[in-house]
């Protein structure tokens, strides 16, 4: 009776958030659809074109599993700091707290919702990619696996990120100046075997290389790291993140005085 | 008769160190429509806060029919429903879908609950404003889209913080008809309000709070009751030139203006011989009316007497 009541919930939370970024849809789906179209057609047809292939793939290739990724990334993160951030922010997180619903449910919700968002646009993304090129599948299991880690790790991310915000600028830095590097710099747009020793080092320790080259595993089946290292650091990302954001919720961190 | 709610020795600091309850006792029957008055500040919204689960309290101890908040919270918090002071709804999303979406974090979905959501809504007003997003509402209808909220899951306790603040008057008085209903059907109501008309024309039972502590609680006829007089004002028929002398009643009388007289009687002393003293002295009385809100001045007298006392033991401190 009460494991039904929370699956009403869950599934309540989970049809609110769905509704909410469908609602926008033109804010919140068609913005990275049309951004990574551009990228598609400047830095794989326009420039990649006059580009060498990179283990034994045309440049558009390589780059498409990134691209992908780098939206569901994106997507996830944005999904959840905007919306429990709005739902703090308008005080409707309210209608949560005060109903009988255990933390984990709550933050399954929001998560969810990142993850139905995230997920929506890979897809939506990997059709759009199917205009400029004929994308291979190595390993199915691996490409839907990994781009449901990354958008539940993300949508964590986001979570964390709206408890602690206090005003709209906190929902924007984190995503301008710590995402979109770490994104950019993982590996996207080159292997790592093309960068000096120290660099390729240095990008060793960005967390993101390692989900853009296992999901790229899935589509063309190479990668610059192994398969198991990506998933053991996702994995653990994920249980940190979750646990640390049950413990923020629990307590009422930025939410109970 | 069980309790609704049992507070015993409920204490909170806040960060900044200013101390909202300072170890408050309170008891609300079931089955009660309940006053908690208390000025700007008085420990009220904290009090309600703590038993919604929205501020967590330092010490003491808080049941909701019998349920421990902390050991069994989520039996708890199923009884209450709450309509904040402030609106707490998204305001991009449709009224229906917010009562609805409310029903479903209790875990009630289906039929019933769009049955219960359409009486709730037709019953306050907003069954044609259904599908309209919330912020279109005017601001009573958003005070009534949060008593519908409340009610979606048929809760056994209302929490009700100010739900008429900025409401005029002709739809006040439809919602306290509506709340009158909601009370007969057996749900128990606590009620804070600034409007104490309000609570002394709903509330059975009161309770007053002020700088954290409990200064009255008791029923609302035996707080009435320590009135010792009160002043009436009378509309006069003819102008006087003068304050009349009444003889034969204890009472003082202040002329405000030609055509207006206030009398302050006591308590338990009939109004027949000060209308048989004013018509020997040639004033007849056009219309009568109260001066003031009886439970202000209580309110006031207790307020004051409660932070005197406070200053006093403060001194000796």
């Amino acid at each position: 009776m009460v494991s039904r009541a929370y699956w009403v919930a869950f599934k309540t939370l989970l049809r609110k958030e769905i509704r909410r970024f469908s609602r926008i849809w033109v804010q919140t789906i068609l913005p990275p659809v049309i951004t990574t179209a551009l990228y598609f057609i400047i830095f794989g047809n326009l420039i990649g074109r006059q580009l060498p292939a990179i283990e034994g793939y045309r440049y558009i290739d390589y780059i498409v599993p990134g691209l992908i990724l780098m939206s569901i990334i994106s997507n996830a993160y944005a999904n959840v700091v905007s919306s429990f951030y709005g739902s703090k922010f308008q005080h409707y997180v309210e209608e949560q707290l005060i109903a009988p619903i255990p933390s984990w449910v709550i933050l399954i919700g929001y998560l969810s919702g990142g993850v139905a968002r995230g997920l929506s646009v890979g897809a939506a993304v990997t059709l759009v990619s199917q205009v400029f090129t004929s994308l291979p599948l190595h390993n199915l299991w691996v490409v839907f696996s990994m781009a449901l880690l990354t958008s539940i790790l993300f949508s964590l991310g986001g979570f964390i990120n709206a408890v602690y915000a206090q005003s709209f600028d906190d929902i924007t830095i984190i995503p301008t100046f710590v995402l979109t590097p770490l994104t950019y710099l993982g590996g996207i747009f080159y292997s790592i075997d093309m960068l000096p020793e120290s660099w390729r080092c240095i990008s060793l320790g960005n967390p993101i290389l390692y989900l853009i080259n296992a999901f790229r595993y899935g589509f063309l089946g190479v990668s610059d790291i192994g398969l198991l290292q990506a998933y053991a650091i996702v994995l653990l990302f994920i249980s940190v993140l979750f646990a640390y954001s049950l413990y923020l919720l629990k307590v009422g961190r930025g939410l109970k005085s | 008769m069980s309790h609704a709610i049992d507070i015993t020795q409920l204490t909170k600091t806040y960060a900044g160190g200013h101390r909202a309850l300072c170890g408050i006792d309170l008891h609300v029957e079931e089955g009660d429509f309940f006053a908690l008055l208390g000025p700007n500040g008085a420990g009220k919204s904290t009090t309600i806060g703590i038993i919604a689960s929205l501020v967590n309290m330092d010490a003491g101890r808080v049941s909701i029919f019998g349920h421990d908040l902390v050991r069994e919270p989520m039996a708890a918090r199923r009884q209450i429903g709450l309509v904040p002071q402030e609106f707490n709804f998204n305001m991009f999303e449709p009224v229906e879908e917010i009562v609805i979406n409310q029903a479903g974090y209790y875990g009630l979905e289906g039929s019933a609950v769009r049955a219960r959501c359409e009486v709730l809504l037709r019953e306050l007003g907003l069954w044609e404003k259904r599908r309209e997003m919330a912020r279109n509402l005017s601001g009573g209808m958003k005070r009534r889209l949060m008593i519908a909220r409340a009610l979606i899951h048929a809760p056994r306790l209302l929490i009700l913080d100010e739900p008429t603040a900025g409401v005029d008057i002709e739809l006040r008085r439809s919602m306290w008809q509506f709340l009158r209903e909601v009370n007969r059907q057996g749900t128990t109501i606590v009620l804070t309000t600034h409007y104490l008309e309000e609570a002394e024309l709903l509330c059975r039972n009161i309770a007053i709070i002020d700088q954290g502590r409990i200064a009255a609680h008791t029923s609302m006829k035996a707080l009435l009751n320590r009135l010792n007089c009160e002043t009436l004002v009378l509309d006069l028929m003819a102008p006087i030139d003068a304050p009349p002398h009444l003889v034969g009643v204890d009472c003082g009388v202040v002329q405000v203006d030609a055509h207006t007289l206030e009398v302050t009687v006591s308590r338990g002393q009939g109004l027949s011989g000060l209308f048989a003293a004013l018509a020997a002295a040639g004033v007849e009385v056009l219309s009568m009316r109260n001066k003031s809100n009886r439970l202000e001045e209580l309110f006031l007298s207790l307020v004051a007497q409660g932070r005197q006392a406070q200053r006093g033991v403060g001194e000796g401190e």
